[in-house]
């Protein structure tokens, strides 16, 4: 931490659909920079190490932890957090199945959460309840027993499903 | 109908309904307010500067180099932060003897474990300010470190001389005739166990913006706290802030669980250099501060004994426990009380009425403990139902019978216990009944025998538990501390028949909101859409205790349901007004006023807000609507509301590597009136995998330098759900009659119960290998130990 802060670089890069410029100090991680800079504090940061998935981010449509990545790596990226995604209805399913079962408590995983849901619905459709359960195995929370976290997505993948067939 | 009034029961309504928490979609959508979340002009942030040492003495402290770095604001050492901030003291007066030294907000020259905040730096960025941290110049002189709590005892070295000795708090309790009783015996257990400590883990980690006006003399704090009141009262008295001019705010709280129910040093601090600077000051703690400075709790070494009849009845337990909590009593709820509980707990189920305990709390260099979730219960829970499945061993007894022909009787109550605890109902035998019923016990049993031939090593684990809820002032207020034990809420109808409540219990994500919602929906007659609640901030709401000790629901959900009544009732005498006919023949349904006979609609209650607000003129001359009331709730016929509940643990060891895998979990529990069963089942099962971290991964590793080794996310191992199993919870309700709404706590019985369960069915599958882990947690390392394999 104790390398000259002074170093920014200018960055590029679309945020939630739109595109944004700045100058970013190079030691700068993404969340923060979105939380500091941006306003977008629905991102959260908890380990700050990679450990537990609160500050997951959308980076070029793979998550991301956003507490491993420098800012000025998203340049030329597109770059999708927790608001854009609820503003453009993406996670719509997904939120409304968590509302449904209760799939949070204190909300702070939520976010994180939510954005690791989608990456599973998205590229594993077909995943079981076991292999839910595996896949938020990088995503912490404190609150619940994670059984209503894989109901609600359970029911999201199930419904999906359904929709398919018909 | 000249009767005096008596306000009728209310309709069920959407008490013991499913409803989905309103206020969770902010969370969904990324809009929560943490405190790091909110932004403030001027806005200073600070960082600590903190002992490397669990023991030193800081002989030279040199800030003048941070000083100068890019950004600082200030630097604050202990002594001059204590011009501004007095020290306190964590000893309450009914725990007789407790002492403890006064602990500073900044230390002053001496550090007592690592972590300790020793200096504050302050700059306009946090950034800068930990960049700056890097220039602090400090010499220290390293003093005797004690981490095993043993040498605490015996008093090797002593922490604090002027204390005489390491032991914070003693206790000793003496009830029926313990020495005969173990002598009349026919079996007699003993076993020693050992409690590593844990941490809460909040993901938020502890969060404060102070916010100091200096032309008012006045603070306004946003803090993620439970107890906003007692915060308020706090920040007051040790800042010299007349309590009026002190607002607590707590926005949305990311977890908290007993951790953010303290005073902290460094919160303390960071309110007193808002006083100092004159601006707002924010202080977030990182997750190794959090590692390094939430309480830790638990770290227990407790023998137990057990005397059992030739026919399996229980005669007396014998309990010897010792707890380190760390070189300070934490403020103000002391780091007692969770000894305490483990001597009131110990046996608590059953019916034998002899017991003898004493209890040592000793002070240690390593981060302080105090009062995180089930306080005590994990612990007692865990020494009693053990020995009990060790004396059902002995004498061949399956597990689930012995605790039959043992538990107190459903028929029994009111009941008194030895340690002097008093039960109003508990349903013991009920929820054992369920409890086998749903995990279909004998079919488990024979599978287990079974698979045992083929080299599978399945246990199943049982856990009765009995569990505080509902506190009366028994619990802090009679003790000296200012806590409030009594909880309150103003309900106020909107001209646009929309209703408002302002409650005294916090909101930390277990669904205080929605619950309030649904109790004043029912109380006033409105749907859940025309509720708003309003939480957490001292400017707005009743004076109350807030949310711990599994309170919220029970206390300050009953305070909801009055102030309800009495509004539905004010509102009936509007209307009455209104409508010139008799009160008794009209109620509020639907949102509406109704005839109460044919339920025929009278009146939308947008129309009674009106005229109420709007047009008085048009009511009779006297008459004064009062759309505003507030009540209060305070539990006072016993102590505490005990709860009940049985859990059990399917687990499988692998004697090879000592991995143990969780294959299902159950719980049945008796919380009383289940508000919103869906709320209720999903904070049991958090709180049983928190009790199931505690007893297989969760663990703060000190080593004898009293040097944490595992103070992050990483190492520190949290539960995750790939690892645990599907949990299925059921009830029996036995409402509590010492209120109307018949609610009784639930946050805490899965943490109480899960451990012990566990554990227990580590053992049992371990019994055939002759090998047995009385220890939490218990890893693959200490099961190979236990089979002579390491």
């Amino acid at each position: 931490m104790s390398q000259a802060p002074a170093t920014e670089i200018e960055t590029t890069f679309v945020l939630n659909g739109t595109r944004v410029t700045r100058r970013v100090p190079a030691r700068q991680h993404l969340v923060d920079f979105l939380r500091e800079e941006m306003g977008l504090t629905g991102s959260h940061t908890a380990c700050e190490h990679g450990v537990c998935g609160a500050c997951t981010l959308r980076v070029d449509d793979e998550i991301v932890r956003g507490c491993l990545m420098l800012a000025v790596q998203a340049n030329g990226r597109k770059v999708d957090t927790i608001e854009g995604l609820s503003d453009s209805g993406e996670l719509a399913a997904l939120q409304s199945a968590f509302h449904e079962r209760n799939a949070l408590q204190c909300g702070f995983c939520t976010p994180g959460m939510l954005l690791a849901a989608l990456d599973l619905v998205k590229y594993r459709p077909d995943a079981t309840r076991e292999q839910i359960r595996e896949h938020l195995a990088g995503n912490y929370c404190r609150c619940t027993g994670y059984h209503a976290i894989v109901d609600a997505i359970e029911a999201v993948l199930e419904a999906r499903r359904e929709g398919a067939k018909r | 109908m000249n009767a005096p009034e008596k306000l009728p029961k209310v309709k069920t309504g959407y008490i013991g309904t499913s409803e989905p928490r309103p206020n969770a979609k902010r969370l969904l959508q990324g809009r929560g307010a943490y405190v790091d979340d909110l932004r403030f002009p001027r806005l200073a942030h600070v960082v600590y500067f903190r002992s490397p040492y669990a023991h030193a003495k800081l002989k030279k402290l040199d800030l003048s180099k941070a000083r100068a770095q890019p950004g600082v604001i200030a630097t604050v050492d202990g002594r001059a932060l204590a011009e501004v901030c007095t020290p306190w003291v964590g000893v309450l007066a009914h725990l007789k003897g407790i002492k403890s030294p006064p602990q500073h907000a900044i230390a002053i020259e001496r550090a007592c474990w690592q972590g300790e905040a020793m200096a504050a730096i302050v700059a306009e960025t946090r950034a800068q300010a930990e960049d700056a941290l890097g220039h602090v110049e400090a010499e220290w002189e390293e003093l005797p470190v004690v981490t095993d709590m043993e040498a605490a005892l015996r008093g090797d070295h002593v922490i604090h001389p002027e204390l005489g000795d390491n032991i914070c708090f003693r206790r000793e309790l003496n009830a029926g005739e313990v020495d005969a009783a173990f002598a009349n015996a026919h079996v007699v257990v003993e076993e020693t166990y050992d409690f590593g400590r844990h941490t809460g883990v909040c993901l938020e980690t502890r969060s404060i913006l102070a916010d100091y006006n200096a032309a008012e003399h006045s603070l306004t704090v946003y803090q993620a706290t439970q107890a906003p009141h007692m915060m308020q009262d706090i920040f007051s008295r040790h800042l010299g802030i007349p309590e009026a001019s002190v607002r607590v705010i707590c926005k949305d709280v990311g977890g908290s669980y007993g951790i953010k129910v303290h005073v902290y040093p460094d919160e303390m601090a960071t309110a007193a250099l808002s006083v100092m600077l004159r601006r707002p000051v924010k202080f977030v703690a990182d997750r190794l501060e959090s590692f390094l400075t939430d309480i830790h709790a638990r770290e227990h070494r407790a023998k137990v004994r057990l005397a059992v009849s030739r026919e399996g009845d229980i005669l007396a337990f014998e309990l010897d426990d010792l707890t380190g909590i760390g070189p300070y009593s934490v403020y103000p709820r002391t780091s007692g009380i969770e000894g305490n509980q483990v001597v009131n707990l110990v046996g608590g189920p059953y019916k034998h009425q002899h017991y003898r305990a004493q209890m040592n709390v000793v002070f240690t260099n390593k981060n302080v403990t105090c009062q995180y979730r089930a306080v005590g219960h994990p612990i007692a829970v865990a020494l009693t139902e053990a020995i009990v499945d060790l004396a059902a061993a002995k004498l061949k007894m399956d597990p689930a019978e012995f605790r039959r022909r043992n538990l107190i009787a459903d028929d029994a109550y009111p009941y008194s216990f030895p340690s002097g605890l008093k039960f109003e109902q508990l349903s013991h035998h009920k929820t054992l009944d369920r409890l086998l019923e749903l995990m279909n016990y004998k079919d488990l049993r024979a599978e287990q025998q079974a698979l045992r031939k083929k080299g599978v090593y399945r246990g199943i684990g049982l856990a009765a538990m009995i569990e505080v809820t509902n506190p009366s002032p028994a619990f802090y207020g009679v003790g000296g501390a200012r806590i409030s034990a009594q909880d309150g809420a103003t309900i106020r109808l909107e001209p646009t028949g929309m209703v408002t409540v302002m409650a005294s219990v916090t909101e930390q994500g277990q669904g205080t909101e929605g619950i309030f919602a649904q109790i004043a929906a029912t109380a006033v007659g409105v749907s859940m859409d025309k509720v708003r609640v309003i939480t957490g901030d001292t400017g707005t709401t009743p004076y109350g205790g807030g949310t711990w000790a599994s309170r919220g629901a029970g206390i300050g959900g009953e305070a909801v349901l009055q102030a309800g009544k009495a509004l539905r009732a004010n509102i009936l005498d509007v209307a009455a007004a209104m409508l010139n006919e008799d009160k008794s023949k009209l109620d509020v349904a639907g949102n509406a006023i109704v005839s109460k006979t044919t339920g025929e609609e009278k009146l939308p209650l947008a129309e009674v807000g009106r005229v109420g607000y709007f047009r008085p003129d048009t009511l009779p001359m006297k008459f004064q609507s009062e759309f505003t009331v507030t009540r209060h709730y305070t539990p006072r016929e016993y102590p505490f509301t005990f709860t009940n509940g049985m859990q059990a643990s399917l687990i499988e060891v692998d004697p090879e590597t000592g991995f143990v895998k969780l294959l299902k979990h159950w719980c049945v529990e008796d919380c009383g009136t289940v508000i919103n069963p869906m709320l209720v089942d999903e904070q049991i099962r958090g709180g049983i995998v928190q009790g199931i971290g505690a007893a297989l991964w969760e663990h703060c590793l000190y080593d004898d330098n009293g040097q944490l080794l595992n103070g992050n996310l990483a190492d520190y191992l949290v539960p995750m759900s790939g690892e645990l199993p599907d949990i299925v919870v059921a009830h029996v309700s036995t409402p509590t009659r010492t209120s109307e709404l018949g609610a009784k706590g639930v946050g805490e019985a899965g943490t109480a119960g899960a451990p012990a369960a566990v554990m227990n069915a580590i053992n049992d599958a371990l019994a055939p290998l002759n090998a047995r882990v009385p220890a939490q947690p218990c890893t693959p390392e200490r099961v190979l130990r236990a089979l002579g394999k390491v």
